[in-house]
């Protein structure tokens, strides 16, 4: 009965060490899984601007990439800032030298003074890979600083926000950069100064519920999640499945908070050309 | 303060408890003559933000307060104290009405935070919040603030951003509940009592920090009631000898040193 001796696989020999040190070759990361639409796409295909493209979300960025992608002339302000400890928090200084070393970052948010074509700018750009861009002290210390600066040189501000929320380990620290922010935010726009945010994946918690939403124009990247209480709360406060489109941009411009939604490929000309309608005209 | 020793979760469950007194109750007694205002022109009324105009005093005052209801309809009806972006904004448009006819503000706390349902979400909760913070940082009139149980996040924040913020004994006042913190960085909604200790939400532990500027004792609701009427016309009264431009860069002081 031979027939049920047969086997129903065969035996590969192990791999000789040569296709083991080739294997050990290939790359990770090759092929990236969009965020948004599930589609698999081979890393070429998301370009310089890093975009899906079958759905046009933007992947995430380091604040240098965006620097890259948006200006040629940027001035940073404020670098020797960083994350304190105020509530000596456990394990906390460790993983912010962790993080710090990882990312080359001092804090969640660059600043500084950039150049957009013609036109200078106080530009600030949140880092989600820096503890999922939260707000903390320093984080809210740069961002205050921004805009004073921006108010006494009258200059306009750009923001490109991506943030978490409030930074934990902080506690309540990091609420009152809502409204330290606030305050400067304030100033400025009482000063006749131009604001403008730019929403990217994703703005979250104590940040859109506090300079996000300040701004006079408020942009945003296809896609990004925009919301205040994170989506499991959410879900389970409404005890309902949530839409799929819930807090995504698209979503929230259609509930009327933001002003225009701009792919990443037309963001730095869309801002150029803002920044161009709202020059002070001469003699003023 | 005597009381320097309490477990952090002992707080946070007296600031909870069905014995902390009511937002009714204090309404009641500090301003028996508080005319309610509701809605905010926009879209319709929150019951957990309450509002209006009283006498406190010689002179009339704007009273905001959240409120969690004291039946079970009406703890629904206010979502158990945690305002909606129609309350923030009802919130806003009487601090302007209050900078417009130049009356001191007075805004009582108790809420677990703004509420996270998907309406208020798509109702913009995180734009009437950035609005109320804006604007309490331009009123050129006295603001004082008093948490009374909860001092929930960013829904608190929006009332709290005036010249002084005060704390009754038993109460709390942190960038997210406990649970919610224990929940974010430890994934376990049962260790709140280790996260209230770490969270440092204790009104003593604020005010070291420069966070509030007064704990205020709690005993019983009339003599309590007595205590802050005193003490809030007696900083009503020291605020108005300021000129409001004076008052302004003291305010913003008060939130620069963070």
């Amino acid at each position: 009965m031979r027939l049920f001796n047969k086997r129903h696989y065969i035996h590969l020999p192990a791999a000789p060490a040569e296709l083991k040190q080739r294997q050990s070759q290939v790359p990770d990361g090759l092929w990236q899984r969009c965020p948004y639409c599930h589609e698999s796409v081979y890393y070429r295909d998301l370009g310089a601007f890093k975009v899906c493209p079958n759905c046009q979300y933007g992947f995430r960025l380091t604040a240098q990439q965006r620097l890259d992608q948006l200006t040629h002339q940027f001035q940073p302000w404020d670098t020797g800032l960083t994350a304190q400890d105020p509530l000596h928090f456990p394990g906390y200084q460790t993983k912010l030298a962790q993080v710090q070393h990882k990312t080359g970052l001092q804090e969640s948010v660059v600043t500084g003074k950039a150049r957009l074509g013609h036109y200078p700018v106080a530009l600030g750009v949140m880092d989600t890979h820096f503890f999922m861009g939260s707000l903390g002290s320093a984080t809210g210390e740069k961002i205050t600083r921004l805009f004073e600066k921006a108010t006494a040189q009258r200059l306009p501000v750009i923001l490109l926000t991506a943030s978490g929320g409030a930074r934990m380990q902080e506690g309540i620290h990091s609420l009152m950069q809502m409204a330290k922010v606030s305050q400067a935010v304030a100033a400025h726009h009482a000063a006749g100064l131009l604001y403008i945010v730019v929403l990217t994946d994703p703005t979250t918690g104590g940040v859109t519920a506090s300079f996000a939403m300040e701004g006079d124009l408020i942009l945003a990247e296809p896609h990004a999640l925009v919301g205040f209480a994170g989506q499991r709360v959410v879900a389970q406060t409404t005890q309902q499945p949530l839409p799929s489109d819930f807090q995504r941009a698209e979503t929230v411009l259609q509930t009327g908070f933001i002003d225009r939604i701009v792919p990443r490929p037309q963001l730095a000309q869309t801002l150029r050309q803002l920044l161009a309608w709202h020059q002070p005209k001469v003699g003023e | 303060m005597a009381a320097l020793k309490r477990s952090a979760q002992t707080v946070v469950q007296a600031a909870r408890s069905d014995k902390k007194i009511t937002t009714q109750a204090l309404l009641a007694g500090l301003f028996p003559d508080l005319m309610e205002l509701f809605g905010d022109r926009l879209s319709g009324d929150d019951p957990a933000l309450r509002g209006g105009i009283a006498t406190f005093g010689h002179q009339p005052v704007t009273v905001l307060s959240t409120d969690k209801g004291s039946d079970l309809e009406s703890k629904i009806a206010t979502h158990f104290g945690s305002p909606t972006p129609t309350g923030y904004r009802k919130a806003l448009r009487l601090m302007e009405q209050a900078a417009k006819f130049n009356r001191p503000i007075i805004s009582l706390i108790n809420t677990p935070g703004a509420y996270p349902g998907q309406s208020a979400e798509e109702q913009g909760q995180g734009a009437a919040i950035a609005a109320d913070l804006l604007k309490a940082s331009q009123l050129p009139v006295p603001m004082i603030s008093l948490i009374f149980g909860e001092g929930g996040s960013g829904g608190a924040l929006a009332l709290a951003c005036g010249d002084r913020v005060w704390m009754l004994q038993n109460s709390f006042y942190a960038i997210l509940s406990p649970e919610g913190f224990a929940s974010i960085l430890w994934k376990d909604a049962k260790k709140s009592g280790q996260a209230a200790k770490v969270m440092q939400l204790l009104p003593e532990q604020l005010l070291a920090q420069g966070i509030i500027e007064k704990i205020v004792p709690e005993k019983q609701p009339a003599t309590l009631i007595e205590t802050l009427r005193e003490q809030l016309l007696a900083e009503i009264a020291r605020l108005q000898q300021l000129t409001p431009t004076e008052l302004l860069v003291q305010r913003q002081a008060r939130f620069r040193k963070f």
